[in-house]
């Protein structure tokens, strides 16, 4: 290396540090936007310090400089446009998008050198081709897999598991192929070998997100962005670039982390949700509560009264919430509701979205202030000193079923939500959530039942609180 | 194994703890823009598809250049705009009115309207 490279390699640290110490920031909301900021420098160094180093070295050729720039300005303009543009609720497609299209470009890294390492005299060094095949492998999953995810996200797919005939069968035939061709590049430098591992790993990231059910999607994305940070870490390995390497391992870390917390709240294991077709089996317990239980129905007025001689309501939004876009009706009955003394907090499951974090995220954009955004384990123990729990588009994560064994939520961690004096929850009918099993919440004494869509419910209960308040 | 392959792996798991310990922190409220930026940080793959250029000297090389610049550059202008874009809407306290756009008529429009406006 001379002195110039390695001064380039230094500045990547730097632009590296850059990385660390913004998601560092991102511990608080208080300082999350300088570190998106600090983030940003560290990336805008980097690239400044690769167009230097390709300046210096001066073999990019005018078609080279070309494709290049226009690739780039292009791609900036689709990213930028689409990053003003989306929707809130429509985040989890975004990101799968970037997911896929990073995932992407570090499999088109690994493909490219290796290419160029082939035609050139001495073939592949051995220890290249390990993170070459790791890279192309990774990256091409993720690629496929990233976009049938933000299909089925945005309802192109369909949500539900599509189980296809045979397919574990498919699947399993796939990775032989993938990591047979992988094996035969090892020993022999081939160019069709790559193709075919190529277009193995892309038909297995299909198969793979396919047969995930909807409300699986955030491990599904969590997982698809470790896969991306560690297909972009291989890539750094492939042309032993330090930047690279270590904001790949930190992207591989953060999605590892997110993919644990979501299959824990969840209480499932990774395998089974990858394995996919929840909420096709285990009705055998369904039918419990169905025939004796007393439903209470109430209707908006009643609702109100509860809501307006409370101290302490707390709202349990769930993504029944998100998809009717009543956020912000919620976000106007609870400053009304503060507004007259009373302590509103949000309850907010692990999984409440479709992807971490989602629906706070939500919330902050109805102008919710973010310290009354409350995870799970704190907002747990202030259920009994809470006069009201409205549940709104929630179900599963409030279903007291979970703490005892033998049903299909069994052990997944819930929202004390029946602890509360009383309950209201705002629902279209009584179906079954995701899990396909009936809700024991409903049939509690202090639960009343509101049946309407969300939007229309908050509406009817925020004109019904002012009518009474005066 | 070289040298420098060793080094590589060294900053590898290194940077991986890092990440572990640093991500660990980040609270729940925080994790779709966490998730977010994690992502316009894999856009530095960005710098990998400029260094194509340096030895891409036909049209597969142009081709793979082109792709992965666009993939990259998308991956990574996206990411942080809407990162920021979110971050921004996190407020430790409810806006006050008067900050909303004192839009002429149509004070009641739908909030989404509202939302798209300011953006």
């Amino acid at each position: 290396m001379t002195t110039f490279t390695n001064s380039i390699q230094l500045v990547y640290v730097l632009a590296a540090a850059c990385f660390v110490i913004g998601l560092h920031l991102m511990n608080s909301p208080a300082t999350a936007r300088r570190g998106n900021q600090v983030s940003t420098a560290g990336m805008v160094i980097a690239v400044v310090a690769t167009l230097v180093l390709l300046i210096h070295e001066g073999t990019v050729t005018a078609v080279g400089w070309t494709v290049l720039i226009v690739g780039a300005l292009l791609g900036s303009a689709v990213g930028l446009w689409s990053a003003r543009t989306v929707q809130m609720t429509a985040m989890p497609q975004l990101v799968s998008m970037f997911n896929a299209v990073g995932g992407g470009a570090a499999a088109l890294v690994a493909i490219y050198s290796y290419i160029h390492d082939e035609s050139a005299p001495g073939g592949v060094l051995g220890s290249t081709t390990v993170f070459t095949v790791l890279d192309v492998l990774i990256g091409s999953v993720t690629f496929t897999g990233s976009l049938i995810a933000a299909g089925k996200l945005q309802g192109l797919i369909t949500g539900s598991p599509v189980m296809i005939k045979g397919g574990r069968v498919i699947n399993l035939a796939l990775i032989v192929v993938a990591l047979g061709s992988a094996a035969f590049m090892f020993t022999t430098a081939s160019l069709p070998a790559l193709l075919l591992v190529v277009l193995a790993s892309l038909a297995f990231g299909v198969l793979m997100v396919l047969p995930i059910g909807g409300a699986d999607m955030p491990v599904v994305i969590s997982l698809l962005n470790a896969f991306t940070g560690t297909a972009v870490a291989m890539a750094g390995f492939v042309i032993q670039n330090w930047a690279l390497i270590i904001a790949g391992a930190l992207v591989g870390a953060s999605g590892g982390i997110l993919t644990k917390l979501m299959a824990d709240a969840m209480n499932r294991s990774l395998a089974n949700i990858m394995l996919g077709g929840f909420g096709t089996g285990d009705t055998a317990v369904a039918a419990v509560m169905a025939g004796d239980a007393q439903i209470r129905s109430i209707a908006a007025d009643d609702a109100a009264i509860q809501l307006a001689y409370a101290s302490k309501v707390i709202i349990v939004p769930g993504y029944g919430l998100a998809a009717a876009q009543a956020q912000h009706g919620v976000a106007e009955l609870a400053a009304l509701l503060e507004a007259r003394g009373i302590e509103v907090s949000y309850a907010i499951h692990p999984v409440a979205g479709r992807m971490p974090g989602h629906m706070n995220v939500l919330l902050a954009e109805a102008n919710v202030p973010y310290p009354q955004l409350k995870e799970m384990d704190e907002i747990n123990p202030e259920f009994p000193r809470a006069d009201v729990a409205l549940v709104i588009g929630a179900n599963d994560v409030t279903n007291p079923a979970a703490r005892r064994p033998g049903t299909a939520i069994s052990g997944m961690p819930i929202l004390d939500v029946d602890q509360a004096q009383s309950i209201i929850v705002v629902k279209r009918s009584m179906g079954t959530g995701y899990a396909g099993i009936d809700n024991e919440l409903y049939a509690n004494p202090k639960t009343s039942m509101y049946f309407a869509d969300a939007k229309k419910a908050v509406a009817e209960m925020t004109a019904a609180v002012k009518t009474l308040v005066g | 194994m070289s040298t420098a392959l060793v080094t590589d792996l060294t900053i590898f798991v290194l940077a991986l703890l890092v990440g572990i310990e640093v991500i660990g922190k980040v609270p729940a409220t925080l994790h779709t823009p966490l998730m977010s930026a994690a992502n316009s940080i894999h856009g530095i793959v960005l710098v990998g598809a400029l260094l194509i250029g340096l030895t891409a000297h036909d049209a597969v090389g142009y081709i793979l250049a082109f792709v992965a610049a666009f993939f990259a550059a998308a991956n990574v202008v996206g990411g942080y705009v809407v990162t920021g874009r979110m971050l921004k809407m996190f407020r430790r306290k409810a806006a006050p009115p008067p900050v909303k756009e004192p839009q002429p008529a149509e004070a009641a429009g739908a909030p989404e309207q509202r939302e798209s406006v300011r953006s």
